[in-house]
């Protein structure tokens, strides 16, 4: 590519990845005008505190601003939402009518929460989800009233956070989850088990393979009951519907890029493609919103709501929009996580998702404190820990160097004689088959180096 | 003054609690809560424990950073 002069820079979603990336293009020598497009009125804050201190009444829900490590020096259009985007134009339309021109854009929009499908019960008063700081803050004013039952719709990590929160302020919870246990989307049953037990301990009303089928509100159309699938009838003042995310890909429809419900189809540098399946060469995705392939893990597209991707996809963009194509990077980083509840760390590494098996190799399930490895055809695929977070790191080598499954090593302590690995029952499990192995080395982003082995005939 | 921790790279040895007590503390056995933003008597509490923290997880404001001026609309 013949070198083309970038002088201006839009990234439109001025969050966590947003603003990393406005950093890393500073930190990366860019000159030119930049400009971040937000649709919130606040100045970018972070999002995990939202379900953990900011519930547990330790931190206000307006005081989790990010802090800025250096200057960026652009211009902040908050409170603006982006509506279009013109490839051709190589313009970002807004809805105020505006439009801002750009010579590489970087799209950062993130997820909202997937709101209760009836309407009319979701806005009764009490029925709310968690995503915003403005959320945060509605959730904590109720919890300080003192409800006398809060409903949590959904057991994935942010139900669960809440449903751990309200347990610590001592109100009542019941947690309705459709699924067999909770976290068992991410983390699988036998895991989901352990996460059930902890709730249960902690006085949650956990009942699981039942759906919310109705809100009921008084006259004056405040929550009052709920109705479960098994017929149950719950009294409640508060429901949090915590049924997962959506991307904030709308207003991309008819843009010709590869935008979708399931979020916006890039490279492993990135770059996003174009509906046709063509990577475009001026339009980066980074965050919640993006899904690109990991070689890693079979080439697959992952789609990864976590803060450590936003972090590190926001850099490896700002990077490869502004450098010549031979010096692009892949997106190499292993995917990892942590959630906070019931008084326990939950760290994750890898993706559990793909794993067909899982043993526990350190620490045991029913103490709440152990290490998992899931195994995919063969081969060490992820970890989470449970109260067991420092252990992560030597599991992520196990990942990167594709070490056989079940794991075999000396140096840490041996799981129990006769613990073997189980299926993980992922409620949807993939098919073995075989393919290429594929290794990760290197630490400093610019060394990380893949090696393909391809099968053996 | 802002700060955030990236509670991937935490090992939850809580240093940062202990010089930093006003600021962050250990709930449960290692999971690190927070303030993420404090007043500027607190400040010298916060880089310290930025400081002393053996994986340099805790990202502070940079030295001179502005607030950010929004051109709201
Ligand atoms: C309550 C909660 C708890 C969490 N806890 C954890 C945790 O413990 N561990 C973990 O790893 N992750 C956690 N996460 C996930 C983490 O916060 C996200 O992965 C991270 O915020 C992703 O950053 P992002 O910048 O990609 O997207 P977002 O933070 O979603 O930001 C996208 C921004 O773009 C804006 N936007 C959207 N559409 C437009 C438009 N058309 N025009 C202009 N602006 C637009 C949005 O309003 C938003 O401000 C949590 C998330 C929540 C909500
Ligand atoms: S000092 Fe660093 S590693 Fe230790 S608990 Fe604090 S943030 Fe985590």
């Amino acid at each position: 590519m013949s070198a083309e002069r970038i002088d201006r820079v839009v990234i439109v979603g001025a969050s966590l990845a947003g603003l990393r990336a406005a950093e890393a293009l500073r930190d990366e020598g860019f000159t030119g005008r930049l400009t971040l497009i937000g649709d919130e009125p606040e100045p970018a804050y972070d999002r995990p505190p939202l379900s953990k201190q900011v519930l547990l009444g330790q931190v206000a829900a307006d005081a989790t601003a990010l802090p800025l490590a250096r200057d960026v020096d652009a211009q902040w259009r908050l409170g603006t939402a982006a509506t279009g985007l013109d490839l051709d134009g190589r313009t970002v339309l807004l809805a105020d009518g505006s439009k801002v021109p750009f010579d590489r854009l970087l799209i950062a929009t993130g997820t909202r929460a997937r709101p209760w499908a009836n309407e009319a019960e979701a806005a009764l008063e009490g029925v709310l989800t968690l995503r915003t700081s403005a959320d945060a803050g509605r959730l904590a004013a109720l919890l300080d009233a003192k409800p006398r039952r809060v409903l949590v719709v959904g057991a994935g990590f942010t139900g669960s956070e809440i449903a751990s929160a309200c347990r610590e302020r001592g109100i009542d919870v019941t947690v309705a989850e459709r699924g067999p246990a909770p976290l068992v989307g991410a983390l699988g049953g036998v895991i989901g088990e352990a996460a059930a037990r902890l709730q249960r301990a902690h006085g949650v009303d956990l009942r699981c393979g039942v759906t919310v089928t109705s809100l009921e509100g008084d006259e004056a159309g405040r929550l009052c009951r709920a109705h479960l699938s098994d017929g149950t009838v719950l009294e409640a003042d508060v429901a949090v519907v915590a049924l997962g995310a959506i991307r904030n890909t709308g207003w991309l429809e008819g843009s010709g890029l590869a935008a979708g419900p399931r979020g916006i189809a890039a490279d492993a540098a990135c770059r996003a493609f174009d509906h046709n399946g063509i990577a475009t060469d001026d339009i980066f995705v980074a965050g919640d919103v993006a899904r690109m392939p990991h070689a890693l893990f079979g080439y697959q597209f992952l789609s990864l709501e976590h803060w450590g991707n936003a972090v590190e996809q926001a850099r490896l963009a700002a990077h490869n929009m502004l450098c010549a194509s031979r010096d692009r990077r892949p997106h190499l980083w292993i995917p990892a996580f942590w959630s906070s509840q019931f008084g326990v760390n939950i760290k994750s590494i890898g993706v559990p998702t793909m794993g067909d098996e899982v043993v526990v190799t350190q620490g045991a399930l029913e103490d709440d404190r152990f290490v998992a490895v899931y195994g995919h055809r063969g081969r060490v695929i992820a970890a989470v820990s449970f109260d067991h977070g420092r252990w992560l790191d030597f599991y992520r080598c196990l990942i990167e160097s594709a070490a056989p499954f079940p794991p075999e090593f000396a140096g840490v302590d041996r799981p129990p004689p006769g613990t073997v690995p189980v299926p993980a029952c992922f409620p949807d499990p993939s098919v073995p088959s075989h393919g290429p192995t594929v290794t990760v080395s290197g630490y400093a982003p610019s060394e990380r180096r893949i090696t393909f082995t391809p099968a053996p005939a | 003054m802002r700060l955030v921790v990236d509670l991937n790279r935490c090992q939850g040895y809580a240093q940062c609690a202990f010089l930093g007590p006003d600021v962050f503390r250990l709930h449960g056995e290692e999971s690190l809560l927070y303030d993420p933003v404090v007043g500027a008597e607190k400040r010298d509490q916060v880089l310290a424990a930025a400081a002393a923290c053996p994986v340099g997880a805790i990202l502070v404001d940079g030295p001179g950073v502005r607030e950010v001026d929004a051109v709201v609309g």
